[in-house]
């Protein structure tokens, strides 16, 4: 195959996987967006830095150096909601400082802008691979604790008393987070993490009647705007992971002037 | 003789290291409306929530082996910030085909099915809620009365309601409030709260103004002055 045959592939690559990294956060984002917690990917992004920082040196993949970090994260808000009633401001606060502080003691300053913004114009096909298989395991699971979600974020006490067991409702859910946020790395780095879940989910509020809408369009804004951004980036160079946030928020805008 | 559906004993529930309920004693049988009475922060949602099992407590509580409760709450602040409809909330719980059923029950139209939950009164979702709380075909209904925020009309309806519904359903009721008219008018069994139990028993028989006094202090001129609709039986038909 010519050069140009594998400029098309490796765009077909980035295309796939930014999608369905996109759209599953989407999706993922209206069960946080209505728990109050949208903001939680922010810490776990950031708290990924040192393992980026790790991949990045020897040479692994992101989301794999992303991982172990994000459990350790997860587990910090299981232990400072158990442990402490700090909110969760306090928690983003710590977090945020120290993913960046110890990512930038080793990170070698010229893959810096990897780590932070993240760079899906090089996957590889085993890498897409496993990001699509990932993320149809994210949909499937999330579909399946959706409405008992739903009723959890809606009031634990009905969902108490309707015998649900949130703890472990919780805990899948939290796991289904850490996944995304290391999938979510890659795409658009430690620094961005929020906004993939965050963005879509609210924009899609802005102009959703129900539950049936409110999780479509956040899943199909989820999935255009990396679409958009890494089309973008093939014609202007400019670094994709910023492009598809910035897409995000324009449709965002345009939701607040549509709003229902 | 009826059969007990509730035995609570010696019951005492802490939280955050204050004590909320103490030593309190009382039965339910079938078919009984029961008011818990008491000014606010006396613990009546406290006591509500620690029997349905939602509250860490000590002392007993029995329940019939074969009950089914329906919880009503007194309010879900964070329901409308999550876009969804009537029917989709039903559904989280039950099926279409008894929630239409349901619904028309508590006298709505089926068109109130693809409604936002943001976009109806507070006295329809109400409502909506004494509904929810009766999918899944319940013996046993928990109401905690809304303090503020029902539109004008709407806690008369309520109780009429409530009313109708113990009656056709069979249901046994607990039901918190503050509202002195609702416990004669509706009700056939009280216990007054004030953390520790003031009185029990029929309602007419035991709130005197004495015990009335002990319950609300200073409050007591204000219940019985300003909250005096007339609920009659003649309107639930």
């Amino acid at each position: 195959m010519g050069k140009g045959g594998d400029k098309m592939n490796q765009l077909l690559l980035s295309l796939i996987t930014g999608i369905f990294i996109g759209a599953a956060s989407g999706y993922l984002g209206t069960l946080m967006l209505s728990k109050r917690m949208a903001l939680t990917a922010g810490p776990l992004g950031h708290l990924t830095l040192p393992g980026i920082a790790l991949a990045l040196i020897y040479g692994f993949d992101v989301s794999l150096g992303a991982f172990p970090f994000v459990i350790l994260g997860i587990l910090l808000i299981w232990i400072f909601e158990i442990k402490t009633k700090l909110p969760m401001e306090a928690l983003t606060a710590i977090v945020f400082a120290l993913g960046v502080a110890i990512a930038f003691l080793f990170l070698p300053i010229e893959q810096a802008e990897v780590a932070l913004v993240g760079d899906i114009t090089k996957v590889g096909v085993y890498e897409t691979t496993i990001t699509v298989v990932l993320c149809l395991l994210i949909f499937f699971i999330i579909k399946k604790i959706y409405p008992k979600m739903v009723l959890i974020n809606v009031s634990e006490d009905l969902a108490k008393a309707d015998k649900i067991n949130i703890k472990k409702y919780n805990l899948i859910y939290l796991l289904t987070i850490a996944i995304i946020v290391a999938l979510g790395v890659k795409m658009v780095g430690g620094l961005l993490t929020a906004a993939l879940v965050a963005i879509p989910a609210s924009a899609s509020r802005n102009l959703s009647k129900n539950l049936s809408q409110y999780t479509f369009l956040a899943t199909f804004f989820g999935a255009i705007s990396p679409s958009l951004g890494i089309l973008i980036f093939k014609f202007t160079n400019f670094p994709a992971g910023p492009l598809i946030i910035i897409i995000n928020a324009l449709i965002f805008l345009i939701s607040v002037v549509f709003k229902r | 003789m009826k059969k007990v559906v509730l035995k609570v004993k010696n019951l005492n529930v802490k939280l955050d290291n204050e004590e909320i309920i103490k030593n309190l004693s009382f039965e339910v049988e079938e078919g009984d409306v029961l008011t818990i009475l008491g000014p606010n922060g006396a613990g009546k949602t406290v006591l509500l929530k620690t029997l349905l099992g939602i509250l860490p407590y000590k002392g007993k509580i029995e329940w019939q082996k074969d009950v089914r409760i329906g919880y009503v709450p007194q309010r879900l602040p964070f329901i409308k910030d999550i876009p969804m409809s009537v029917e989709e909330f039903f559904l989280l719980k039950t099926a279409l085909k008894e929630t239409k059923e349901i619904l028309k029950l508590v006298g709505f139209e089926e068109d109130i099915l693809n409604k936002k939950l943001g976009e109806l009164s507070s006295g329809q979702f109400q409502r909506i809620l004494v509904a929810w709380a009766l999918t899944k075909d319940p013996n046993v209904l928990l109401f905690d009365e809304p303090t503020t925020g029902i539109d004008i009309g709407g806690e008369k309806t309520i109780y009429s309601l409530l009313s109708k519904l113990k009656e056709e359903k069979n249901l046994t009721i607990l039901l918190v409030t503050h509202d002195l008219s609702v416990v004669f008018k509706f009700s056939n069994f009280v216990v007054c709260l004030n953390k520790c139990p003031i009185c029990q028993g029929v309602p007419k028989e035991v709130l005197t103004p004495q015990i009335l006094y002990k319950l609300y202090k200073e409050e007591v001129k204000f219940y019985s002055h300003h909250k005096h609709y007339s609920w009659e039986k003649e309107e639930i038909k």
